[in-house]
């Protein structure tokens, strides 16, 4: 089977891992920045496969599989908080949410 | 195993005093008079049942903690420990009382924090593993911090900051002495160990001797406390309730004294030595200082607390002097300033609580109105400048004696402390008995004398400072085989060294 | 019998325990009976116990009650030593004492804190006992701190008003910086010799130390200074003045009869220390000198009846140490006798005088009162000729020997006797203006109705009056305390003699002319410029209090006032502004957006990053 260069599979990951940082970084919406968040950790699931699939080890598969569980109650749990977070502050803009100011 | 039991009962006790205000907010403060009179009692028991005996350790007990790091739970009361422990004890038994009527806000948590902070105070008395000692030593502050920054009065959390930073950043110093300490005993002997005995004979040698014992020094210093760490002092003095300033200057304050006799000299005696006219010469500027910063003060409180300070640097002389007359001069300042200082701290607390000021310009002419309180009052004003027949003249008398044979400037100079003692001592009290009644700038409608449990408990302290003063055998006789055994340590180690 | 000394202290203890105890809850007669009941059964035990030593013809006596503290070395005991010179003091004190404590049931009758008088005064008496019969110095220090204590609280026994106050505060404050060197010689003496017994220092001293070594130097000026601040000699002599402010009783025997002279006692107790410091020991004779004309002057200049009293007790004392500096110690102590009598004498009828006149102190309000009060014109009479040594009242003798001992010294010899003979010719002076002024001329608005006090006010001015007269020819056991420089017999010229009784007489007569016959007038002489500036300063007694207050109190006062809030303080307050800056700047890097942080994560994790890579 041909299989794909390991570089290129980790370069996609480590663009797929910039684009969500950036999306984290720059979104206003809290939405769109837990979207990007999701986008980092498949970004590094994707490393995770890559690497396992190169090596032709496990483990790799298992992290990812951990990841996406990780990944499903962290999307469960913040979407719960930006939930609440809206009743409560009528808003989803991080920028208005700044009580953390010291 | 008694010591156990001693420190274990307060323990336990400030537990249930804290339940027990579930059921009934009268309970906790009988649970803590029973468990600090139990303790007096065990603590008589103890003393009464070695007196006259040779042995250097009345009781101890020496349990395995952590071995790996050589740290075990290692308790041992000698003379010097039992005099303090004694001390405590009685002082306990005095602060449960002047908290009796005056802590009405959650009791079961203040008598909790009380007996905790006794606990301690009886640990660090009692520890002969540094470690553990470390350990009591911050067991007896934290409950300090919460009673004075819950009970205290109306700068409250400034002062129990205060407190709490000064003694935090100065036992941090401590804890790194004691690892460097360990340290050096795991490459010279090549285990670790945290025990007093194994650590006597760890010598760090050089620079680094001195460095070590500066962390020692301060730690204590800070709690004596001696210039220039002295400044949390007043402001925990002045806003802590009664009761805390009880302990505070009765009992805490005597935990850096005992320090300094028990681990800083003997532990570093070469550097100790090099130290002593550095050590003496900050004893003789806290007396006159702080004598002369006292004088000034309107705030009762704050006076008596610089007057503390001033005393306490009479126990600096004596210790670093470092010979019998001025070590038992400072023990027996340390004991008598204990009840003294007390006392003093009481008729405050009791003034403040009649007039609701501390303000002494606001005050006069008190006499009529209350003329036990003021002979009370005159009697420790006059026990605190040093009047002969009182426990404090005893005290100082011997510490100036003995810091004259080892530095006679130092002692000259600190000798005008008792004529500063004088001054302050006799203003205190013209300014509140004596005069013109002063009744427009205060509600004097609560000014009434001391109550008959007030008069027990001032009773009790007098006759010990009568006692002191008139028969200090007593007191001497039980500290001399502990403090000449530290003092022969100490010289065999300089002299050894000075041969090699 | 001897080894019941230690009863004397204990009944005027236990007369203040139990004054103290009851707290003036006592009817007054009972709180009278307490009082000078307890100071009469130590009399009485000090009479037998002083026939029994003096026919037992021993030098000392020695009684260890128990053991006070011993550490190490040092070795005190509660243990009594008797001899012919503590038995003098002891006798002194119980007996003066007693005959005050009777006078003072009827002087203090009206005051509402009897009681609290009473025990004051027993404690008094208890710890001047300890003081002159305490056989190491540490004893001797509670006794002299146990003095120092009640005459503070004796002088501002009227405590409502501020004045008394600080008149006993600067009487104790005063003596506190004599005590305090004294305190120091102690240190000096254990330090040295190794023990504070009295008799095994002197012993030591005498044997280690040389004449006019540096050591006895300096020890003896340390105890000199304490003596000089008990006793109220130069340069610690501003408190006896303002310490008339306490009631009359308390002037009579606190600061007349025997605390003011602990400190002769005390150079006399040590005198072979002084011995061997020649140069310390003539100037002890100086200070004598110097205080004793200084008072007299400024007694000329007084017109409060206790205070002209008060600087004559200064004056007094002033003979008493330059016996002392020209070694004459049994004459000092024959004059310390002397001088209790017929200064308690005047005290008492002084106080008889004032209260007769409704608490009126000043003389020249007073006037023509002798018809009226009989029995305090004949005190004052006796005591006053006794104080100027009219010939063969108490005082003639006792000065006589002083003067005389002083003309032998070499050297300075001359000088200190005609210093002495100027102030015996102003004691002459001052005192019998004090008399013409009080009881003779017109009355000045206050009439006596009558003299008040009864028997127990005017038996002791009469036991008194005997005293004063007859004590001269008392001979005192004092020649195995001073080895023997007792008793000598003088030899001097007529002349001498005649001068040194014509000098009291002299002043007796100025005093006369100017205030009784008023042939001279004080006006007149009053009228010029510089009579007016150097009564100012003498009145003010040549200035010292001012002179203190610059160099002392107001330094004090001032450092005090700037530094209430300690200095140190700030040192700290620096470390919060500090932290409180550093904490402004960073705040800044807190800015609430969450992006911040993530980014700042994500800059970190690329810095920390590259740095594995590069490393």
């Amino acid at each position: 089977m041909e299989s794909i260069p390991i570089e290129h599979g980790l370069i996609l990951a480590g663009i797929l891992f910039t684009l969500g940082l950036i999306g984290v970084l720059t979104r206003r919406n809290i939405v769109f920045v837990l979207m990007s968040l999701e986008i980092m950790l498949n970004a590094s699931g994707l490393a995770f496969i890559v690497a396992s699939a190169r090596w032709g080890h496990a483990e790799g598969q298992v992290m990812f599989l951990m990841i996406l569980t990780l990944a499903a109650a962290e999307v469960a749990v913040g979407l719960g908080l930006i939930i609440q977070v809206y009743r409560r502050y009528q808003t989803v803009d991080i920028n208005v949410l700044s009580e953390m100011k010291g | 195993m008694i010591l156990v039991v001693l420190i274990g009962v307060l323990f336990v006790g400030g537990v249930i005093a804290w339940i027990s205000e579930r059921i009934n907010p009268d309970y906790p403060r009988l649970i803590a008079l029973v468990a600090v009179l139990l303790d007096l009692l065990l603590m008589v028991i103890l003393l009464s049942g070695s007196a006259g005996s040779e042995a250097q350790w009345l009781a101890s007990i020496d349990a395995q903690w952590m071995p790996r790091f050589g740290i075990s739970f290692y308790l041992a009361a000698d003379g010097l420990s039992g005099l303090l422990l004694l001390l405590t004890a009685f002082l306990g038994v005095i602060a449960v009382g002047s908290a009796w009527d005056e802590i009405k806000d959650r009791p079961g948590f203040f008598y909790f924090n009380l007996l905790w902070t006794l606990a301690g105070v009886l640990g660090v008395f009692t520890a002969l593993d540094l470690f553990l000692f470390f350990f009591f030593w911050e067991v007896m502050l934290i409950p300090m911090y919460f009673i004075i920054a819950i009970w205290g009065h109306e700068n409250k959390n400034y002062a129990a900051m205060k407190f709490f930073l000064f003694t935090q950043v100065s036992g941090m110093l401590m804890l790194i002495s004691i690892l460097v300490l360990a340290y050096f005993h795991y490459i010279q002997f090549g285990t670790f160990s945290f025990n007093y005995h194994d650590l006597l004979a760890v010598s760090t040698g050089g620079e680094l001797e001195m460095w070590v014992m500066l962390g020692f020094f301060i730690a204590f210093t800070t709690k004596l406390p001696s210039i220039p760490f002295h400044s949390w002092l007043p402001d925990a003095h002045s806003q802590a309730p009664t009761a805390g300033s009880v302990i505070l200057a009765g009992v805490l304050l005597k935990t850096g004294a005992y320090g300094l006799i028990r681990f800083a000299v003997p532990l570093f005696p070469e550097a100790s030595l090099a130290f002593a006219p550095v050590a003496m010469t900050l004893a003789a500027i806290s007396i006159l200082y702080c004598a002369k910063v006292a004088f000034a003060q309107s705030d009762i409180k704050r006076l008596i607390a610089y007057t503390s300070v001033s005393h306490m640097g009479f126990v600096t002389l004596g210790i670093y002097a470092w010979n019998e007359q001025a070590l038992q001069g400072a023990v027996m300042t340390m004991l008598a300033h204990g009840l003294s200082a007390a006392a003093l701290f009481m008729l405050a607390g009791s003034l403040q609580h009649r007039i609701h000021t501390r303000n002494m310009q606001d005050m006069g002419g008190f006499w009529p109105k209350v003329p036990h309180m003021a002979t009370v009052a005159l009697f420790f004003s006059i026990a605190a400048l040093g009047m002969p027949g009182l426990g404090n003249f005893i005290g100082e008398f011997l510490a100036l004696l003995g810091a004259f044979q080892s530095n006679i400037t130092l002692t000259v100079i600190s000798a005008f402390g008792l004529i500063f003692a004088s001054v302050y001592s006799l203003w205190v009290i013209q300014k509140i008995f004596h005069g013109e009644f002063a009744s427009t700038n205060f509600d004097d409608s609560q000014l009434t004398d001391l109550s008959r449990r007030e008069m027990v408990y001032f009773g009790a302290m007098m006759l010990g400072l009568v006692w002191m003063g008139m028969y200090p055998q007593t007191f001497l006789d039980m500290s001399a085989a502990a403090l000449g055994g530290l003092l022969a340590g100490s010289q065999e180690l300089v002299t050894s060294v000075v041969q090699n | 019998m001897l080894d019941l000394i230690w009863l004397l202290p204990t009944f005027s203890l236990l007369g203040f325990l139990s004054l103290v105890l009851t707290a003036g809850t006592l009817p007054k007669r009972i709180a009278a009976i307490i009082g000078a009941g307890s100071v009469g059964l130590s009399f009485a035990v000090a009479v037998i116990i002083a026939i029994q030593f003096l026919g037992s013809g021993e030098e000392y006596f020695v009684k260890e009650v128990w053991t006070w503290m011993s550490v190490g070395s040092l070795n005190a005991g509660f243990s009594f030593y008797l001899d012919g010179l503590s038995l003098t003091m002891m006798l002194v004190i119980t007996g003066i004492g007693f005959l005050i404590h009777l006078y003072a049931t009827g002087y203090m009758d009206d005051d509402p804190g009897f009681s609290r008088f009473f025990a004051y005064m027993n404690l008094f008496v208890a710890a001047m006992l300890m003081l002159v019969l305490g056989d190491n110095l540490i004893l001797l220090y509670l006794g002299w701190e146990g003095v120092g204590l009640c005459s503070y609280l004796l002088i501002g026994f009227w405590y409502t008003n501020p004045e008394n106050g600080y008149a006993a505060r600067k009487a104790f404050v005063v003596t506190r910086v004599g005590d305090t060197s004294m305190a120091i010689g102690l240190f000096l003496l254990f330090a040295q010799l190794g023990t504070l017994n009295i008799q095994d220092l002197m012993y030591a001293a005498e044997t280690q130390w040389a004449v006019g070594s540096g050591l006895a130097v300096a020890v003896s000026l340390l105890i000199l200074g304490g003596a000089v601040g008990k006793s109220a000699q130069l340069p610690l002599q501003t408190w006896l003045p303002d310490a008339m402010a306490g009631p009359t009783p308390i002037s009579a025997l606190i600061h007349a009869a025997t605390m003011v002279t602990a400190g002769v006692y005390l150079v006399a107790r040590t005198h072979i220390l002084f011995e061997l410091a020649p140069t310390v020991q003539l100037l002890v004779a100086w200070i004598g000198l110097i205080t004793l004309l200084m008072a007299g002057f400024t007694a000329l200049t007084q017109s409060d009846i206790k205070r002209i009293l008060a600087y004559s007790t200064m004056s007094q004392i002033g003979y008493m140490f330059l016996a002392l500096g020209v070694g004459a110690w049994s004459a000092s102590v024959f004059h310390l006798m002397t001088h209790a009598f017929f200064k308690a004498l005047l005290f008492l009828a002084s106080g008889t005088v004032i209260l007769s006149l409704h608490h009126e102190q000043n003389i020249f309000k007073m006037g023509g009162v002798r018809k009226q009060l009989p029995v305090s014109f004949w005190s004052f009479l006796i005591g006053s000729l006794a104080l100027t040594a009219f010939p063969f009242t108490s005082g003639y003798f006792s000065k006589d020997e002083i003067l005389l001992a002083a003309l032998e010294l070499d050297g300075p010899g001359l000088w200190l006797w005609m210093g002495g003979v100027l102030g015996a010719f102003f004691t002459g002076l001052y005192t019998f203006r004090l008399f013409f002024v009080v009881f003779f001329g017109d009355n000045k608005g206050h009439e006596p109705t009558q003299e008040v006090g009864g028997w127990n006010m005017s038996w002791p001015l009469f036991v008194l009056m005997v005293g004063a007269l007859l004590a001269g020819f008392i001979g005192l056991p004092l020649d195995a305390v001073f080895g023997g420089h007792g008793e000598e017999e003088h030899d001097v010229s007529a002349l001498i003699h005649g001068i040194m009784i014509a000098a009291p007489l002299l002043g007796i007569g100025i005093a006369y002319l100017f205030y009784y016959s008023k042939t001279f007038s004080v006006d007149k002489l009053m009228a010029s410029p510089l009579a007016k500036s150097l009564h100012k300063f003498w009145f003010s007694g040549w200035g010292m209090d001012a002179l203190y207050n610059w160099l002392f109190v107001y330094p004090f006062l001032w450092l005090a006032r700037i530094n209430k809030d300690d200095l140190v303080d700030k040192l700290y307050a620096f470390v919060v502004v500090l932290s409180r800056a550093a904490h402004a700047m960073i705040v800044k890097t807190q800015t609430g957006y969450l992006r911040w942080y993530a980014l700042s994560v994500a800059t970190g994790l690329v810095l920390i990053l590259t740095l594995g890579v590069l490393l």
